[in-house]
């Protein structure tokens, strides 16, 4: 079970020589900060399938950090960084899928499914209007004789 | 007409059932190289016993080889070790080694004590071709074209069956082409 | 030899099922009162031996027993007590039992509190009952038996808990959970039963209702227990991760809570029965298949079981037959008539109609979001990945819609509501909402468009759930008497709202203003995060029962003014020899401190990751408010002072008669 928590001890955490900064990934301005924060949780991890490559502790997703890192540092934006990862380990690793042929249905999913059922409201309201425009116009007083019809009706 | 709606949610459950069913047995967490049918990315590597010596792509061509990354921490290299050795020298089909983030006096002394399966040793200490291969964990084996090109890549131990069932069968059809 | 007998109290188990299944299901269709009656004891007798069967495995756990292959494979001598009873549930087969366990016992209570209901009914009800529990008796029996016995070669001691289960989180989610699953099959067989004898009705609306609410309440638990589970064990501080285990505990509860609604309608209105039907057969059926894809291996997950092909085939069969054949029946059993009845556009029952389009649109959502991969697949279509951020962007519209749309619903009456005083009732909410979104920026930092309309819709909610309390309970006797006028149900459902209020503000926020650093630090280091520094004192070794570990100190302040002291640790189990990190967590209503320890980095130093998360506890404490709403709502007295036929008619009578009303006096 739960192949993500076999840790993967040792190798790993590519060292930088930072001193005098405390993060692990240092950058000049909180915006890269953020962006390598947003890429590495859009990532999959190939070895620890279902985390992502910030909170993998497998040493192929401190490669990718590292990569991402070094690719933020150059000043690649997020497309290309994304492609070149893609490029070595595949369409997997975005978690978030392209929108491209075949995801179409994934990502029309939601918003056809709400459409259909509008629609489909919106008929049945429409609809009923001619059935009883009546019926809401009950006074109380027809009401209750019609429901004492009824009574006797289920009585017979 | 109305009732045949009602059949829809019938409709959409065998769909999804057969999907699911189709689903089990198979390994989710297989996970496909994405360099099938694109050449192996470029590298310049030393060798491992003698660090001398360079190799680049030049070294994947010509014939359909085995491309196995390994190294010393790996317990499934271990493992896999005697069946690569078999398919060198018993099926003669050339193995490459690549060793993958390793340290080289392990390395040369794990060859010493095992046997040597490989026709060459590729040493890449830091992983950085093993990155642009899309490595995720040693051990892996590539099958490798005559044109240098990525055909198949099987993640974990190579196994007597791993290679009657699936890569004897592709070499033989890589040989075979042209 | 308790363990024989534990087996053999299984087998006695599936053999009352099966009499159960087939006995008074009989009798009902062929009109014996006779046969019928024996439901109830045999659904008591089912239950018993499975408790028996239980309790057993219990005791082999509790004086470890590792000839038993379950007990040896999953406890150790060393394993706390308290463990020992956990570890019951803590892999397949034992965890299998529980959810059999609480299926018997869902059904003795059926059996029991159903005493109002007609013979007939009741008889139908616990067949379809006992079909289901036969089918998980004969699983249970065939592959995954948990008595099996590991003879002559008894292991002088087990392998151990996984540690990762070595948690109080484990002694409570699971239960919770199954409670929820299992919960859903009452209202799944009540909807068999009225599709089979065709009395879809208001009363069978009104008899579903509290079993489906009780089984919503206890689902939500135990989603908001998973979570928090996660949260603080799988060590990276994650709380939601569109898991696809995790997105099939989600499934049934969107599913049910559309059922809860459109029962409301049904019971109320007496129209839209086959889509409720539907819905009842549908949650039911997911809960099925959450357990088809956590225990069959076709997904990966973080937190799946150890996945068997041959258990899959099985529970693969097992499904196939319940969804298909229920489905059958409902195709061809189900009313299409026209319920003869106008609604206005803004009438309450569109209003609930819309609200269970959006949460299938939300449920389909996340069900092909979960299998697609597998569809793919099966088409050869290459692999893809779909998750968190996939579902951050495709989901949260889609909730933040159901939000809206339940604060305007709220106020909706039922057959036509006036849309002018809508919108003045909708005024307060609105202005209400604009604050309180605009003021978030001030509180926790930057503006953030997400987390601005999450807020506002979160508020807009629960204004506008105040307000009608507020409304409801004026009277002439004034406000205390007004509100205790009010029923227990419409309480249930001012908790339950709020309860989404409370989650959807905290998801709003922790989600937008949690912050994270991931720095590597000595100890005497320290860093400032938020106002806060945090101080990396030390790290020592530590003995704990069945584990060593190497603890840190961080001591956390304001200003020089301490907070809290945090100790996070990296433990290693000894018998597994695995590493678990064990996070320091300071809890708070108003934000989470997360500290986990990672790996040494360097001589001295060690990586670790700091969070700081804002109203974090509001995800899971809006969870409790709808659990409690839930039970709240089922103690209400029309659920219980009625006669049979009381009850029945009134209810009948309730709803149809506007129907025929309509029919009969309009032309």
């Amino acid at each position: 079970m739960i192949r993500a928590v076999i840790l993967f001890v040792l190798i790993g955490c590519v060292q930088y020589a930072f001193a005098t900064v405390n993060d692990v990934y240092p950058f000049d301005s909180d915006a890269d900060r953020e962006r390598f924060q947003t890429l590495t949780e859009e990532l999959r991890c190939p070895k620890c399938q279902n985390q992502d490559i910030a909170d993998s502790e497998a040493p192929i997703a401190s490669d990718m950090r590292a990569e991402v890192y070094r690719m933020i540092r150059a000043g690649a934006d997020n497309e290309t960084i994304v492609d070149s990862l893609v490029a070595r380990f595949g369409e997997f690793v975005r978690f978030k899928p392209r929108v491209e042929k075949r995801t179409l249905v994934l990502w029309a999913t939601a918003p056809l499914v709400i459409l259909i059922g509008v629609l489909m409201i919106a008929v049945m309201v429409i609809r009923s209007r001619r059935y009883s425009e009546h019926a809401t116009a009950l006074t109380p007083e027809q009401r209750e004789r019609a429901e004492r019809l009824l009574r006797e009706h289920d009585a017979r | 007409m109305r009732r045949l709606l009602l059949f829809v949610p019938v409709i959409l459950a065998v769909v999804l059932g057969v999907v699911l069913f189709a689903g089990i047995g198979k390994d989710p967490s297989h996970l496909e190289s994405a360099l099938i049918g694109k050449p192996v990315p470029a590298f310049s590597l030393k060798e491992l016993q003698n660090p001398d010596k360079q190799f680049d792509n030049q070294l994947l061509k010509g014939k359909v080889q085995l491309l196995n990354v390994w190294a010393t921490w790996c317990p499934t290299c271990r493992a896999e070790h005697s069946m690569l050795i078999k398919i060198s020298r018993q099926y003669g089909v050339p193995v490459i080694g690549l060793d993958y983030k390793d340290n080289r006096q392990d390395a040369l002394a794990w060859l010493d004590e095992l046997g040597n399966p490989y026709s060459v040793v590729l040493s890449d200490p830091e992983g950085k071709f093993g990155f642009d291969l899309g490595v995720y964990g040693a051990p892996e084996t590539y099958v490798i074209d005559r044109e240098g090109i990525v055909r198949f890549r099987h993640v974990g131990e190579v196994t007597p069956r791993v290679w009657q069932d699936t890569l004897e069968p592709l070499i033989q059809k890589y040989r075979e082409a042209d | 030899m308790f363990p024989e007998l534990g087996q053999f109290s299984l087998i006695l188990a599936l053999l009352l099922a099966l009499l159960l299944a087939v006995v008074p299901l009989t009798g009902s269709l062929t009109g014996r009162p006779i046969l019928q009656d024996f439901a109830r004891p045999l659904a008591a007798g089912q239950f018993v031996f499975v408790a028996l069967a239980f309790a057993l495995l219990t005791q082999a756990f509790v004086t470890d027993d590792f000839s038993v292959a379950y007990v040896a494979n999953n406890s150790n001598s060393l394993l706390p007590w308290y463990y020992k009873f956990s570890a019951v549930w803590g892999s397949h087969e034992g965890s299998l039992l529980l959810w059999i366990l609480i299926l018997t016992g869902w059904t003795l209570a059926v059996a029991i509190f159903s005493r109002r209901l007609p013979a007939a009914m009741i008889a139908q009800v616990l067949s379809i009952m006992g079909i289901i529990s036969s089918s998980f008796l004969l699983f249970s029996i065939i592959t995954s038996n948990p008595f099996s016995r590991l003879l002559p070669n008894v292991p002088a001691d087990g392998a151990d808990l996984n540690p990762l289960l070595q948690d109080i989180g484990l002694i409570a989610h699971p239960p919770m959970l199954y409670m929820g699953y299992v919960g859903f099959s009452v209202a799944f067989a009540f909807a068999i039963a009225a599709l089979i004898n065709g009395r879809l009705d208001a009363a069978w609306a009104r008899w579903s209702r509290p079993w489906t609410t009780v089984a919503w309440a206890f689902l939500s638990l135990g989603i908001a227990l998973g979570s928090w589970w996660a949260y603080y064990e799988l060590g990276w501080g994650g709380w939601w991760f569109w898991d696809p285990v995790e997105n099939a505990s989600l499934l049934p509860w969107l599913a049910g809570t559309a059922l809860m609604h459109s029962l409301a309608v049904t019971e109320k209105r007496g129209v839209f029965k086959s889509w409720t039907v539907l819905l009842a057969i549908i949650t039911f059926s997911l809960s099925l298949m959450g357990a088809f894809l956590v225990r069959s291996g076709v997904l990966t997950s973080v937190h799946a079981f150890a996945s068997d092909p041959e258990r899959g085939v099985f529970l693969m069969v097992l499904l196939a037959v319940t969804v298909i054949s229920s489905l059958t029946l409902y195709a061809f059993r189900a009313p299409v008539v026209h319920s003869r009845v106008r609604y206005g556009s803004l009438s309450r029952e569109v209003f609930l109609l819309l609200n269970n389009v959006l949460l299938i649109a939300a449920m389909l959502l996340v069900l092909v979001g979960t299998v697609y991969p597998l569809v793919l697949d099966y088409f050869d279509m290459g692999r893809l990945s779909i998750g968190k951020p996939f579902f951050d962007i495709t989901f949260t519209p889609v909730a933040i819609a159901i939000g809206l749309l339940m604060g305007a619903g709220i106020f909706s009456r039922w057959k036509k509501t006036d849309s002018g005083w809508l919108g003045q009732r909708l005024l307060w909410p609105a202005a209400c909402s604009l604050i309180l979104a605009t003021l978030v920026p001030l509180l926790f930092g930057d503006f953030e468009p997400w987390a601005f309309v999450g807020v506002f819709t979160a508020s807009w909610v629960a204004v506008a759930t105040l307000q009608d309390l507020w409304q409801k309970s004026a009277s002439s006797r004034g406000r205390l008497a007004g509100a205790r006028r009010q029923s227990r149900s419409y309480y249930g459902m001012v908790l339950g709202h709020l309860g989404l209020a409370i989650t959807m503000a905290g998801i709003s926020v922790v989600s937008n203003y949690g912050s994270e650093r991931e720095v590597r630090m000595s100890p005497g280091d320290s860093i400032e995060i938020h106002g806060l520094t945090f101080n990396f004192v030390r790290v020592g070794q530590r003995q704990g029962p069945n584990y060593t570990a190497e603890s840190a100190e961080v001591v956390i302040s304001r200003d020089g003014n301490p907070v809290v002291t945090l100790f996070p640790e990296k433990r290693q189990y000894q018998v597994r020899r695995n590493i678990m990190t064990e996070a320091g967590i300071d809890a708070g209503l108003f934000r989470d401190l997360f500290v986990a320890l990672g790996e040494k980095v360097g001589d001295n130093a060690w990586a670790l990751r700091l969070q700081y998360k804002p109203l974090l506890r509001w995800v899971w404490l809006g969870a409790l408010f709808m659990a409690a709403g839930g039970l709240l709502a089922i103690s209400d007295r029309r659920y219980r002072i009625r006669s049979r036929q009381q009850a029945a008619e009134v209810a009948d009578h309730e709803a149809n008669a506007t129907t025929v009303v309509a029919n009969r006096v309009a032309p």
